[in-house]
């Protein structure tokens, strides 16, 4: 996969990234053809007189009169457009109902529920404790039709991963979903396309998706909960966010913090971006979010603390170890 | 004596009064007829005359040059954002800051230049066209200047002492809504709206009456300019699709000053209720700004090919049609709301059916071009450059109707390019092309040629290289609104280009206003008629005197300086001592009524700044609407106070 297409909308991923391109090709094709036609006509229309020749104009008193063809190319001209227009809107069509009968065979469920500056995750089992939650990532089984339900937990959002699908809007109050059939194992870029408030910009997240037995595999990590600190340094950091408010926002499964306001962090390292697709994960980058996310994503509601440097390492060692 | 004869004798004095009256005619005509019109219709010495005047054209100069101003001010945030965009991850601008110009370039840009300067241009063109001394409803006129003037200095102050809104020119709830926006941000905005809708109104009404009534004798709607026809067509959208804006904005002040929950989700409020009743106004205002651009290419391509525009009928019933589709099309900006799929099918193909009628009007235009002997003057190259903009935009419009396309390029860079094509390539290269070929009739001197077309090609070129680069960003995966994008998504090189277009284009808009400023004083002085035009504004001098003509011309075609040989017929009869002007039937415009004219008066202004108080303090307390309607009530009472009538409206002939 080229870099380029991470989040392009040719990246062509899923059977509905499949069906808009060829879509966007017809429509495309019809509108060039009809801009070559209007330009040829205007091109000819200026020249035409450099030659001199008769011209129905108020000079030679004739300005009342026109050129008997030109109504002819009138009618010509609406027929043609017209049928163009008929023939796009049954293509809409058409490949409208065939995106919408996919929707009916999904095997795979989640909900995506946005706040503003970050997606939450749940994936949908019939058995409760099979139940998994995650943020800013989402990963999928290749081949498999997935249903995602969009809500939103304040403002409006929308749900957009270009190469995979076209946009859905996360609406409070209101319950949206979307149907995808992903088709090319690869990572994807999304990111939210509706304006959400001052970090609508950095509210991207990261779709993986990889072959069925990689995917249950995931899953099944996701569903331990976080391992107990190993190293002296983990375990102040441990104490450190155990003790200190970070869990009266975020989660870790297996411990006391089960706050549900910011991202469920019980297997925060082993995602891909750190603060909604804004960095990638690495340690550098973690230091640099954890000591001063408001200089990173101004507007964020992870706030500035003023950590001193020990409780830094440690709380950045701890974070590590999440896996 | 019986009654009868009482009525009689009233009669005869009456008949006696109208005697004494001096009106123009074969006795008085000439130096000396236009010396008597000049005493009646100039506006009154000094500072006070030049607040209080209710002349139509400097009303429509001030308008135009406010909107102008306001155009120059949006500019500069675009520039500032293009600065910010030009390269990837730039922190030179904050998000919130981001967040601020962004709304205040589209809110500025949609309502307090686009239409302002169409209005604007309406209002002052319009009564001259239709060949009579003023539009109706004067006072109403100055009242619609004021408001606008005032709405859009308290969104600009407000800006200024960083209280300016941040919610995007749409404010879409809940994010307006008073959970997710504290403090005054978004009820500057709504209030701005306010502003706009009671002068966008009130404008509207005075360009209704003024086209139906106030034509002069012999021009019926099917021989009236189809500049008028654009203005009539566009002041009924303003007057159907206002209303919904005036809604849904008022249900928001009060959601955020009272705590009502109309858009409350948690509170059985609806969050897309805002979006059906905003884009119920917000897709008409699009061809609100479209169609008088489609005036101005109508007129300039008649001036320039030497013969009416092709099928007149056609287009006359395209900028109809065009005005009755507008309205059902506002859920094509709602695709990705996800709405039933019976809805989807039925607005993709409203969509679609509204770029008929715009490919016909094309096509009649080309068509003049064709059966004419096209001239390319600054005007004219205007035109050119607007069909091959503007068909683009209209394209990729029909590309963004369809559900599945849109749901991908729905909010993101493509759209923002569509728009600016349809805006900037439909609408704006028009207005510079109608301001350049107006210019002698509004200030009496030409524009320079040389510096008007290196304006053109700098602006034309400057536009493509600004905007065509955002459809390849919009593909790539850009959204809109969005104050940075990371590195690495090849979206690098198409910002950078528009980022230098954007200057490109801001220096074709400085070379326009030098152009402007310079021919002001040292242009070639204009005759009445520069461009061998048709329409009657080209009938009297340039520019016109303040009662626009000694005599009401007659009309006999659609284009009547083309057909009169020698003098333009005329009628006489309207008083000169007094403000008067002619009615005329609403379609045959056959004579009607001679109908008084009012005089200048400062109380719009004051009710003006009597309703602006009222506005602008509700922002901070819903009592203020109570206290505040006090002085504006006593200053609508003064301004309509009964006179005396000195007279009856008169039958034409006596």
């Amino acid at each position: 996969m080229s870099v380029q297409h991470y989040q392009s909308i040719f990246g062509n991923a899923s059977i509905e990234a499949r069906q808009f391109n060829t879509l966007f090709v017809i429509f495309l094709a019809v509108c060039a053809v009809m801009y070559a036609a209007v330009i040829a006509f205007m091109l000819v229309a200026l020249a035409r007189r450099r030659r001199g020749g008769r011209a129905n104009v108020m000079e030679d008193g004739r300005h009342h009169e026109s050129d008997p063809a030109l109504r002819t190319g009138l009618i010509g001209w609406s027929a043609v457009v017209a049928t163009g227009l008929v023939a796009l809107a049954i293509a809409s069509f058409v490949a409208d109902r065939s995106m919408a009968s996919t929707a009916a065979r999904e095997r795979l469920s989640l909900t995506v529920t946005a706040n503003q500056g970050w997606w939450d995750v749940q994936y949908i089992a019939s058995d409760n404790s099979k139940m998994i939650r995650t943020a800013n990532e989402i990963h999928l089984p290749v081949g498999v039709p997935v249903r995602i339900y969009l809500k939103s937990n304040d403002v409006i959002h929308s749900f957009w991963v270009p190469s995979l699908a076209g946009k859905q809007d996360l609406i409070p109050g209101r319950e949206n979903d979307i149907t995808i059939v992903p088709r090319k194992v690869g990572l994807y870029r999304g990111q939210c396309a509706e304006f959400c408030g001052t970090q609508h910009a950095k509210m991207a997240l990261v779709v993986q998706v990889e072959p069925y037995s990689d995917f249950i595999k995931w899953w099944e990590r996701q569903l331990q909960p976080a391992a107990a600190p190993a190293t002296p340094l983990a375990k102040a950091g441990y104490d450190f966010v155990t003790s200190r408010n970070c869990g009266a926002c975020h989660a870790i499964a297996g411990t006391p913090a089960s706050g549900t306001v910011g991202p469920d962090l019980t297997h925060f390292a082993s995602r891909r971006t750190i603060a909604a697709g804004s960095m990638p994960m690495g340690e550098g980058n973690l230091y640099g979010w954890i000591a001063d996310p408001q200089s990173i994503k101004p507007g964020t509601k992870m706030p500035t603390i003023g950590l001193e440097p020990n409780e830094l390492h440690s709380v950045v060692a701890y974070l590590e170890t999440l896996k | 004596m019986n009654e009868l004869e009482r009525v009689k004798a009233e009669d005869e004095r009456l008949a006696r009064e109208r005697k004494k009256i001096a009106r123009d005619g074969p006795k008085l005509n000439g130096a000396k007829l236009e010396a008597r019109l000049e005493r009646t219709w100039r506006r009154p010495a000094g500072i006070v005359g030049w607040l209080a005047t209710v002349d139509h054209k400097e009303i429509g100069r001030r308008y135009i040059v406010t909107a102008l101003l306001f155009l120059a001010l949006g500019g500069v945030l675009a520039l500032a954002m293009r600065v910010q965009l030009a390269q990837p991850d730039a922190a030179l601008i904050s998000p919130g800051r981001y967040n601020e110009l962004f709304t205040m370039h589209g809110s500025t840009m949609m309502f307090l230049f686009a239409v302002p300067v169409m209005e604007g241009v309406a209002v002052f063109i319009i009564p001259l066209m239709l060949g009579t001394r003023s539009t109706a409803f004067p006072r109403l006129n100055a009242f619609s200047y004021y408001m606008y003037l005032f709405g859009g200095l308290m969104l600009w102050v407000a800006f200024l002492l960083n209280i300016g809104p941040d919610i995007g020119w749409f404010a879409y709830t809940p994010l307006s809504g008073p959970q997710f926006s504290a403090g005054k941000r978004a009820d500057i905005w709504a209030q701005m709206i306010t502003f706009t809708e009671v002068s966008a109104l009130a404008a509207a009404v005075v360009l209704v009456c003024t086209i139906l009534k106030t034509r002069a004798p012999g021009m019926t709607l099917a021989r009236m300019p189809l500049f008028a026809w654009a203005m009539l067509v566009v002041a009924v959208m303003i007057i159907f699709s206002m209303p919904a804006v005036a809604l849904c904005s008022s249900m928001l002040i009060s959601d955020r000053l009272i705590g009502t929950n109309f858009y409350n989700a948690a509170e059985h409020g609806d969050a897309l209720l805002w979006q059906h009743l905003f884009w119920f106004f917000g897709h008409p205002e699009v061809y609100i700004i479209f169609l008088p651009a489609t005036g101005f290419v109508s007129v300039i391509t008649e001036t320039f090919c030497r013969r009416p525009v092709f099928a007149y009928p056609v287009v006359v019933l395209a900028l109809i049609s065009t005005g009755i589709l507008a309205f059902g099309l506002w859920v094509h900006h709602m695709f990705a709301t996800g709405l039933p799929r019976v809805g989807y099918s039925f607005y993709t193909s409203a969509s679609m059916t509204v770029a008929i009628p715009t490919a016909l009007q094309i096509f009649c235009w080309l068509a003049t071009m064709w059966d004419g002997r096209p001239r390319f003057p600054v005007p004219m190259l205007y035109v050119v450059g607007f069909i091959i903009t503007f068909v683009i935009g209209g394209l990729t419009g029909v590309i963004i109707a369809s559900v599945p396309l849109d749901l991908q390029l729905h909010d993101t860079y493509f759209i923002v390019a569509h728009f600016h094509y349809v805006l900037i390539g439909g609408a704006v290269f028009p207005l510079l092309g109608i301001l350049t070929y107006w210019f002698p009739k509004i200030t009496g001197r030409m524009m320079s040629e040389t510096l008007g077309k290196i304006g053109f090609w700098t602006m034309f070129l400057g536009f493509q290289l600004a905007f065509f680069p955002m459809h390849f960003a919009g593909l790539l995966g850009m959204p809109r609104r969005v104050y940075t994008y990371p590195a690495g998504l090849g979206l690098e090189l198409p910002n950078m280009l528009s980022s230098i277009g954007a200057f490109v284009v801001a220096a074709a808009v400085v070379l326009f206003v030098v152009n402007g400023l310079y021919s002001l004083y040292r242009g070639a002085i204009a005759p009445p008629n520069p461009w061998g035009a048709s329409s009657l504004e080209w009938a009297t001098s340039s520019p016109p005197p303040p009662y626009n003509f000694e005599h009401i011309p007659v009309v006999e075609t659609r284009t009547p300086l083309w057909d009169a040989h020698g003098e333009l017929p005329v009628v006489t009869g309207l008083r000169v001592d007094e403000k008067e002007i002619l009615l005329t039937t609403v379609v045959a415009a056959a004579p009607d009524l001679r109908e008084p004219v009012p005089a200048a008066s400062l109380w719009p202004l004051i009710a003006a700044i009597a309703v602006g108080v009222l506005f602008v303090s509700s922002i901070f307390s819903p009592w203020a609407v109570v206290f505040g309607a006090i002085p504006a009530a006593i200053a609508t009472a003064a301004w309509f106070w009964p006179k005396e009538l000195k007279r009856h409206p008169e039958p034409v002939i006596s």
